[in-house]
């Protein structure tokens, strides 16, 4: 009769398994290119929408000594780039929600909880594939911004500073996204539930600015993660300083959206499932 | 049976599980001893998979204890996990790569360096037929091919205590065959091996030792002849219809008593 060799606990070597996962979530993305240039339709059109179709005319309400049409067009493109990177930003992390969804109902995530990983390295390799996904789709967007005329104005160390500011907010919103698929019954609420994100970026002063807003609509406005986000970005972008205490807002709800994610995720990774 | 703790690559005892009102296992004591294949049986809805579910570590238990390669499945599952290698009944692939960078995903976190890896790869995908296919994306094989698949996934990482769920469901003779042969030959390199089936033909050619699993508890326990001998049956399936059916039919038990044989 054999005699059993206790196991001895496997060292978890959390950094090398998420960049495991990473690999795989790449993989998975570059094979099916549906799910990720379908997140990236929604900025290129919105882009092409607002600054053709409603640019003329908002660019010049947005932009005082403004004249509609062209000008305005112009003014607008300046105005609204910088939410629409947030858009690019906002599909990729909704995006992970569906593979998050896709692994849990699919059994391979049954297979890795019987598996000595971490959740972190499971869960954490989609969320930086996401990241990855989502800095091409901003350099994309950014791109088509750029050839319909926008001229950013950030130096070395503003580019750096954008990178590491758009990253880590779709590190955030990407766990929150983790933690919406991995609640959902399906892989088709899955896609449902994070398109509240899609309202937050309107509902900012993303596209107007919120001094024009009703009292109530501008609260909102301004009590919420896009608004300082924004602002952020923009400044960035066009070479100024940010504000430091927009900054910090800024980073602030990133730090919370990606703790309360987190930790949401974890605990259902552990949940019970079939 | 006689064995120490540590001859026990499964010790389960006065396991419980319920779902909502229903009480799945109610009291389940099984033991396996490290290096044998023991089939589990049991009706639909018995409990098998959900048993296999708590010794890998995928449900809580309500009650009782479980141990897996030594370790407690609620107090140790880091080590439980590292320990094993699971099948489960529904198919745990990633439909959207290829069968060889689903196997070495496997390999990666097992942490086999990258000439290992390859090597055990190839190894399985040739132990189990597969190698043709390999390169194409699961999403387009058969369910037969998945299985197996699933099951070399399974196998990457050498698991000391491996747990196949119907293993051998929806597949063909020849492949039911070559599953057959990985099962034995793993028991015979050492592994302990807990399957569930409802091929008894199966169980009786492969298991060393069968546990009915009915009405929450075990119903009976002993060597496939054991079984047979007891209950005056020619085949696994008569044991199966006398014990799981006692009330009804024509073979039915005049003795409902729990039957236990060692
Ligand atoms: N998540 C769940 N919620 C509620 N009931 C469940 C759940 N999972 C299993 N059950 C119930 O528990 C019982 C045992 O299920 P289980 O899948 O363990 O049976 P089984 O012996 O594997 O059956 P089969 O031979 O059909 O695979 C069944 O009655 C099933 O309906
Ligand atoms: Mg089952």
């Amino acid at each position: 009769m054999t005699t059993l060799t206790l196991t001895p606990t496997a060292h978890a070597r959390p950094v090398t398994d998420t960049l495991t996962m990473l690999r795989r979530n790449l993989l998975r993305a570059a094979r099916y290119p549906g799910l990720t240039s379908f997140t990236l339709a929604i900025p290129v059109l919105l882009l092409l929408l607002f600054v053709f179709v409603f640019g003329g005319t908002i660019g010049a309400g947005v932009m005082p000594g403004v004249d509609p049409g062209a000008d305005g067009r112009a003014a607008y493109l300046d105005y609204i780039t910088p939410t629409i990177l947030l858009f690019a930003v906002v599909g990729a992390a909704q995006s992970v929600a569906i593979t998050a969804a896709m692994d849990a109902t699919g059994g391979i995530m049954a297979r890795f909880k019987t598996m000595a990983i971490s959740p972190g390295s499971v869960l954490g390799g989609p969320v930086l594939g996401t990241v990855v996904q989502a800095l091409v789709a901003v350099a994309v967007v950014l791109g088509l911004a750029v050839a319909l005329g926008y001229r950013p104005g950030a130096g070395p160390l503003g580019w750096l500073a954008l990178t590491g500011l758009l990253a880590l907010v779709t590190f955030a919103f990407s766990w929150l996204c983790v933690a919406m698929g991995l609640s959902a019954r399906s892989v088709e609420t899955a896609s449902n539930t994070p398109m509240i994100l899609t309202a937050l970026p309107f509902l900012s002063s993303g596209f107007v600015p919120v001094e024009t807003m009703p009292a109530g609509v501008r609260w909102f406005a301004e009590h919420q993660p896009f608004t300082p986000i924004i602002e952020t970005t923009r400044s960035l972008l066009t070479g100024a300083s940010p504000d430091v205490s927009t900054t910090l807002q800024a980073v602030g709800w990133c730090v919370l959206v990606g703790a309360v994610g987190y930790a949401r995720s974890r605990s259902l990774y552990r949940r019970e499932r079939r | 049976m006689t064995g120490t703790t540590t001859d026990l690559a499964v010790d389960v005892r006065g396991l419980r599980k319920s779902y909502g009102d229903q009480q799945v296992l109610d009291g389940v004591d099984l033991a396996v001893r490290a290096g044998t294949v023991t089939a589990l049986l049991g009706p639909n809805g018995a409990g098998k998979t959900t048993v296999v579910g708590i010794l890998s570590t995928l449900l809580a238990l309500d009650g009782g204890t479980a141990r897996v390669a030594g370790h407690d499945v609620v107090t140790q599952p880091g080590a439980v996990r590292a320990a094993i290698g699971v099948t489960g009944q529904t198919s745990a692939v990633d439909d959207l790569l290829t069968g060889v960078e689903n196997l070495r995903l496997m390999a990666s976190l097992h942490h086999l360096g990258r000439r290992e890896g390859r090597e055990r790869v190839d190894a399985l995908l040739a132990q189990l037929g597969l190698t043709d296919a390999a390169r194409k994306p699961v999403a387009t094989w058969s369910g037969g091919m998945r299985r197996k698949l699933d099951l070399a996934m399974t196998l990457v990482g050498s698991p000391s205590v491996v747990f196949l769920d119907e293993p051998t469901t929806g597949l063909d003779p020849r492949s039911r065959r070559t599953l057959r042969d990985e099962v034995r030959a793993l028991s015979a390199a050492g592994t302990t091996i807990l399957l569930t089936t409802q091929y008894l033909e199966e169980a009786d050619q492969l298991a060393d030792r069968v546990a009915v699993l009915d009405g929450g508890r075990i119903v009976a326990e002993g060597t496939p002849a054991e079984l047979k001998s007891a209950h005056g049956a020619s085949s696994l399936d008569d044991v199966f219809l006398r014990l799981t059916e006692p009330s009804t039919g024509p073979t039915a038990d005049p003795d409902p008593t729990t039957q236990e044989v060692a």
